[in-house]
């Protein structure tokens, strides 16, 4: 068998482990803020990892895919430090705040333009919507044998092999390619990437291509923003937390204590 | 406007309570929009669920029969899906934010041409131009959406515990046997075997205690063990959990995560050891009914959501805590 071309949706999102203070919701522009930094959606992460061990294995080449007005060099770098070949961004104000069904069409045309690919991983869902249906949906549309919530991917002569996380523990699936995988994090998190790898990455100048909607040929009229009719913040979330205090032993003393009324 | 229609599920063999409320919120809709609800079951050997699935106040319960849709096999029941919404051309179709509706929802919106919503929190229809308004938590619970979507059957999938669980009515649905043509060649992804695994179910826990990334070694959780052993006489059923990034780190399997991705859960008591309090971690332990905190960074979110805080290191805490527990006895 080739070596398999394998492509990894990726998403960049403000980082989800901000803390919730950080948040700002605009009530008016029904619009939500977060003072974070951008990172890339800890479930595509995880499905890069997959990817890099499926290259490990078998050799082949990982081409990143990220959709979105601003996608940050800096962000996406790291995939490439971390093991993946080639990025590509779709950069275009059309592709801003659309509906997965538009996402996942126009992330389809632009796999259906690089090509040559064998199999398409991307995480089980992105950590600001957590809608968890781009992955499904590019299934549908590229026409392939889809799996979600892969815990395990191979490719084994030609073939793919996947464990599929399931409520009672796991399925072992298998399916031809081409093919694509919705990861999930049992698979493991992303390998360390030393910051000097980072840097001197940042420093090396790097061609990355920038499609549009023209370049992809997408139907616009398929492009569907989504529409808010409201956003609100939640119900406050938050408690008034007594804080105990003092040495380790006196903290332990007092928990204990807080603990058998709380029997 | 047609029918309303939503998908049942079985849970042990029987009913899930997901489907219970599914079909509160579905006969909600159903009575402002002065349409039929109907359900659907799928299976091999449906009868049983049917059967039960009739005793709820439901117009009808289609009973969606076919030997390829035995166990679940995705690509099957999609195809069976399909077919039933082209035999009765659904106006609204809504399934349970489950393993399932996760997995058939979004393909079958794909298929229909239809736009999905998931996780919803509440469903109304806007009077105005007849759309259903999804309400759902985005940014891990940071903000309520509410959204509207073209298309038909107008999709959603809700989470657990949106609705109180519909009760038993007087008298029985109509069941109405449906054969959908699903060929061999629908199914593209074959299941080669089930490895079924002890999976602990942290919501039927008293107390859960979780650590997170703050711990520093596997072995660290050994500490935690210790103090669920030594809560255990006295508190009831005492468990394990653990926020993403130790299931990441392969150092516990997921059932044992807790969260948005994971478990949802609301014990007594829900200790958190090392844990920061990532958004989507929050939305799985935000409704325990106490919350301790162990971390070592006292600006940390956890503490901002906890009743009671300790600033310091787990491994000098917890060893004192537990041998306290055991002297108190």
């Amino acid at each position: 068998m080739k070596e398999p071309q394998i492509i990894v949706c990726a998403k960049q999102i403000p980082d989800p482990e901000a803390p919730f203070s950080n948040v700002t919701v605009n009530v008016e522009k029904k619009q939500v803020a977060v003072d974070a930094p951008d990172v890339i959606s800890p479930y595509d992460e995880n499905a890069l990892e997959a990817a890099i061990r499926i290259k490990e294995e078998l050799g082949g080449k990982i081409t990143i895919l990220s959709m979105g007005r601003k996608v940050s060099d800096t962000v996406l770098r790291k995939t490439i430090a971390a093991g993946a070949d080639a990025l590509v961004l779709l950069e275009d104000p059309l592709f801003e705040g659309l509906d997965s069904g538009s996402t996942a069409h126009v992330l389809s045309c632009a796999i259906k333009k690089i090509g040559d690919w064998d199999l398409v991983l991307t995480g089980r869902q992105a950590g600001d919507w957590d809608s968890g249906q781009v992955g499904l949906i590019m299934g549908e549309m590229l026409d392939v044998p889809c799996v979600s919530l892969a815990r395990s991917i191979k490719i084994d002569d030609g073939k793919l092999l996947v464990e599929k996380s399931v409520p009672v523990g796991y399925e072992m699936v298998e399916a031809s390619l081409p093919a694509l995988v919705t990861v999930s994090n049992e698979v493991g998190e992303l390998r360390y990437v030393a910051r000097s790898k980072m840097l001197g990455l940042l420093r090396r100048p790097m061609s990355i291509p920038k499609w549009n909607s023209k370049d992809l040929g997408c139907d616009i009229d398929r492009l569907k923003k989504l529409q808010l009719t409201e956003l609100v913040p939640p119900a406050d979330m938050g408690r008034q937390c007594t804080l105990i205090e003092g040495a380790a032993q006196d903290q332990a003393c007092r928990l204990a204590e807080v603990l058998s009324e709380l029997r | 406007m047609s029918e309303i229609l939503l998908l049942v599920e079985a849970k042990d063999g029987a009913l899930d309570k997901k489907s219970l409320e599914l079909m509160q919120g579905a006969l909600g809709l159903g009575r402002q929009l002065g349409v039929a609800t109907c359900a659907v079951v799928a299976g091999s050997d449906t009868a049983r669920l049917a059967e039960s699935a009739a005793s709820f106040g439901l117009d009808k319960v289609y009973r969606l029969e076919h030997p390829l849709l035995a166990g679940f096999q995705p690509d099957a029941w999609v195809k069976g899906l399909e077919w039933l919404c082209g035999q009765v051309n659904p106006g609204i179709f809504l399934l349970s934010h489950s393993f399932v509706g996760k997995e058939v929802g979004p393909r079958l919106a794909c298929r229909l041409n239809t736009a999905l919503t998931t996780d919803c929190l509440g469903l109304s229809v806007d009077p105005g131009d007849g759309l259903l308004v999804r309400t759902k938590p985005i940014y891990g619970g940071n903000a309520i959406a509410s959204l509207k979507c073209e298309g038909v059957p107008q999709m959603a999938t809700v989470r657990k515990n949106a609705f109180e669980p519909v009760g038993e009515a007087q008298s029985a649905s109509a069941i109405v046997e449906m054969v959908p043509d699903i060929g061999e060649d629908a199914i593209r992804v074959k299941s080669i075997k089930m490895v079924e695994q002890e999976v602990v179910e942290l919501d039927k826990a008293n107390v859960v205690i979780s650590g997170g990334r703050g711990i520093e070694a596997k072995e660290d959780f050994d500490m935690l063990e210790a103090l669920a052993a030594a809560m255990s006489k006295s508190h009831g059923n005492v468990m394990i959990g653990c926020s993403r990034p130790v299931v990441d780190k392969c150092w516990m399997s997921s059932d044992r995560q807790v969260g948005l991705t994971g478990t949802i859960i609301a014990p007594d008591t829900y200790i958190a050891v090392g844990i920061s309090g990532a958004i989507q971690h929050l939305v799985g332990m935000i409704r325990s009914k106490k919350i301790v905190a162990i971390n070592t960074d006292p600006g940390c979110n956890m503490f901002k959501v906890a009743d009671y805080g300790v600033v310091g290191d787990y491994r000098d805490i917890i060893p004192a805590l537990v041998k306290k527990l055991e002297e108190q006895r």
